[in-house]
């Protein structure tokens, strides 16, 4: 394997790990800020002690979105060195501000919000929840504002070392990329959060434990579920589908598997794409439809990958395919289920109604790949470059550490990681399994440390 | 502008030393002083609601690194990998170790997690007092202001240097030890009867290993780094720090023999500040000097970003420093006062 290939997937890697935290610890935030202001308005102690069930979860999966975060932030330096050397004057910026503006205000509220409970008055501990929310709301900005910068670089200069420097601060953090992929990834992150709420509340109903939790549960993650589902197709992902036709047409081009330039393109709903014969094996097409959302109407035409220079396809390429197709696949799966559970809660049978309990307890593991097939997409896509039509990837990687250097340690990550899931999996079961106390009888704890 | 940014940076690590600094010294020390379960939990109490957050100065000061100076964290961090990868691990160790301690009710378990956060606590107390040994020794910088060091090599200073030599393991020592008496004295603070008189004792045995290495290290430093007292011949005044130095030694030694323990703690959060300035001062305008030819040295000059980058940082990081300011004096007197167990009937 060359350098260049591993201190890819060394990256890749350690980031698709880290991102399984995150999506969660944003989506529960908001979840658990609205628990903590049902229980407010309506005083009903039922929702704050869904809170704290939810909050101990919560803070199991923030520990570990920690420990995986802490070495993101410094791999820039060791894996992309000459990528870090020449555009630390850009994306520094927005990784410094998510330290000094949402790290340390994450990490104080969430330990009054954990510690609190008895020395705060039920607003400053909503509060506290709230802060948390906003925290790590911002900390998501900071991090799409910087991939935002490398899929489509603004308001920059080059210096006459070769360095980039921000010309405007503003332009950089309403860069309309960071704007549109931010609606669509905090949706997705939504997306996660009531999913797994609503598949801890399945399972509870479905048990006959703890069902009065779990159809709390299941109301607000089934209702937050609707929105987001339908909020990440129409408009965000509709809106960045299009941003994206406009700005890099060979990602597009490379999502759809679209390999020559057609008036009237067909949408690729399944098929294996063959890079050296550049056709679609196996192909289930619907005709015209690309076009059609792309540009509005059926006849346009989209650029295929012919019109792109074979040295800046992005790659893998039959990899960018999947990914996407499986994004799609599977928020159309997501927006069905939760309008189906929607239905009946409105009917007032969703808690009866096995066949969709069932798919709902079962479904959470799906946003996690959606989510991650949603960021390969993004990154893949943007190859051959690590700032999109600047600087390629393969000048970016850290000269003087040596393939095997990465190797070892990739190898050591992959094992640290391996304890860290089985250790997460089974504290969050040991969570699961205990159930929330409802009732006022349930003592209010102190725990001694965050998690 | 890079004289600004310089101390910038400098305090923001001086923050991340002085604050997690005495979590890491409680996680050196407790397996010697806690002998209970209930003074382990005590110990974990004592730094359960803050150590997260101290640590965020690792990576604010990390960010800020990024971007005011990206040269260095280019070729600091890429030069360093192994090292840095290995702290990498030993913070993800030690997380958990603090965290997930009382989450398993088997004591086997609880011991591993114990275990867990002593290992990886000394650990990078040693790595972090090597890492700072490694910028004053100096590296052997390219042309292209890059380099690879190698963990270990025979052990001697020279152009071709690795992580460990003797000058650098003399840094990692003092760093452990200089971590575990603020830790100890930390304890003192918020601890009581046996666990507050034993941290207490090790206070004591740990100043006089202290003070030795201490002295130790001025010669050494010379050895590795001879123009060291360039700075301070300038400007004279500078000599203050090292007096002051061995008048917050001194402090220490006097107020734990007095029973003052908060003041002994600010005299240890003093010694911490000003080894690092000094070492600063040392430095100042090299930011990683190198070991073969004066000419690479990567200073502040080369290093640093563009002039409306640094600009523009100047407003945001004042006022994000401000903000952080006021949660750390929050968060501080919400847990102010003696740890204990009483209040908290814990469970999970």
């Amino acid at each position: 394997m060359t350098a260049l290939i591993l201190h890819r997937i060394h990256f890749g890697f350690t980031i698709t790990f880290h991102y399984l935290f995150p999506q969660l610890t944003m989506g529960l935030a908001l979840l658990i800020v609205v628990l903590k202001t049902i229980a407010l308005r309506k005083r009903d102690e039922r929702y704050n002690q869904a809170a704290r069930f939810w909050m101990r979860i919560f803070a199991i999966n923030f520990l570990l979105g920690v420990v995986t975060g802490i070495p993101m932030e410094f791999q820039f330096g060791t894996n992309w060195s000459q990528f870090a050397r020449v555009t630390g004057g850009v994306i520094g910026q927005p990784l410094a501000m998510e330290g000094v503006f949402s790290f340390f205000l994450e990490s104080t509220f969430l330990g009054l919000f954990l510690f609190g409970e008895k020395r705060l008055s039920p607003l400053a501990h909503w509060a506290s929840a709230f802060l948390v929310f906003v925290g790590s709301w911002i900390s998501g900005f900071f991090i799409i504002v910087t991939n935002a910068w490398m899929q489509h670089p603004v308001a920059y200069r080059v210096l006459p070392n070769g360095a980039y420097e921000v010309t405007s601060f503003w332009g950089l953090l309403t860069n309309p990329w960071a704007l549109i992929q931010y609606a669509h990834n905090m949706s997705g992150a939504v997306i996660t959060g009531s999913f797994v709420m609503s598949a801890v509340g399945a399972f509870y109903v479905l048990e006959n434990r703890f069902s009065e939790a779990g159809r709390i549960f299941l109301r607000v993650g089934v209702i937050a579920g609707l929105i987001s589902c339908t909020t990440q197709i129409f408009p965000t992902g509709d809106i960045h589908g299009r941003y994206m036709a406009k700005h890099q047409p060979a990602t597009v081009a490379g999502m759809e598997g679209l390999f020559h330039t057609q008036r009237g393109a067909g949408i690729v709903l399944m098929g294996q794409p063959d890079e050296e014969k550049q056709t679609i094996d196996n192909p289930l097409i619907v005709n015209n439809v690309l076009s059609f959302l792309i540009y509005g109407t059926t006849k346009a035409e989209v650029q295929g990958l012919d019109q792109v220079p074979r040295d800046q396809w992005p790659e893998p390429l039959p990899l960018l395919y999947y990914s996407y197709h499986i994004m799609a696949g599977l928020g159309t799966y997501f927006v069905l289920l939760m309008a189906i559970s929607a239905f009946m809660l409105w009917r007032n049978q969703l808690f009866t109604t096995r066949w969709v309990l069932w798919p709902l307890m079962l479904s959470f593991p799906l946003p996690y790949i959606a989510n991650t097939a949603g960021w390969m997409t993004a990154e893949i896509g943007r190859q051959p470059w690590v700032v999109y039509g600047l600087i390629r990837t393969s000048d970016g990687y850290s000269k003087y550490v040596s393939a095997a250097n990465g190797l070892f340690t990739l190898l050591g990550f992959m094992g640290m990681y391996s304890v860290l899931s089985i250790l997460f999996i089974v504290l969050v079961y040991q969570i699961i399994a205990k159930g929330p106390q409802l009732g006022a009888s349930a003592p209010v704890s102190e725990p001694l440390t965050v998690a | 502008m890079g004289f600004i940014w310089f101390w910038l940076v400098a305090v923001m690590i001086v923050a991340y030393v002085v604050l997690d600094g005495f979590d890491i010294g409680v996680g050196i020390l407790h397996p010697f002083i806690a002998r209970t379960d209930e003074e382990k939990q005590l110990a974990i109490r004592s730094i359960g609601p803050v150590w997260d957050g101290n640590e965020v100065w690792l990576l604010a000061g990390g960010g800020t690194l990024y971007f005011a100076f990206p040269l260095l964290y280019a070729s600091a961090f890429s030069g360093f990998y192994l090292a840095l990868m290995i702290v990498l691990w030993l913070l993800i160790m030690r997380a958990l170790g603090i965290e997930l301690r009382m989450h398993m009710q088997v004591a086997v378990w609880r011991t591993f997690f114990d275990g867990l956060f002593f290992i990886s606590s000394a650990l990078l107390a040693i790595f972090y007092g090597a890492a700072l040994a490694n910028v004053i020794r100096g590296v052997p910088l390219g042309d292209d202001g890059y380099f690879f060091l190698p963990l270990w090599t025979n052990w001697s200073l020279g152009p071709e240097p690795g992580i460990l030599d003797w000058y650098t393991v003399i840094g990692g020592v003092l760093a452990l030890v200089a971590l575990a008496l603020h830790g100890s004295l930390y304890l003192t603070v918020k601890t009581e009867a046996a666990l507050q008189s034993r941290s207490r004792s090790a206070s004591i045995y740990l100043w006089f290993a202290l003070f030795v290495l201490t002295i130790l290290s001025l010669p050494a430093t010379l050895a590795a780094r001879p123009d060291g007292l360039d700075n301070y011949r300038a400007f004279p005044l500078l000599f203050a720090v090292p007096i002051i130095i061995f008048a917050a030694l001194a402090g220490i030694f006097y107020f734990t023999r007095k029973r003052a323990e908060r003041k002994a703690f600010t005299c240890s959060c003093v010694y911490l500040t000003m080894m690092l300035v000094g070492a600063a001062v040392a430095l100042y305008p090299r930011l990683l000097p190198s070991s073969n030819d004066p000419g690479r040295d990567i200073t502040i000059a080369k290093a640093l970003s563009g002039p409306h980058t640094l600009h523009v940082g100047l407003i945001w990081w004042t006022l994000g420093m401000c903000l952080a300011a006021m949660y750390f004096v929050v968060i501080y007197r919400m847990f102010r006062g003696k740890v204990s167990l009483a209040s908290s009937g814990y469970e999970h």
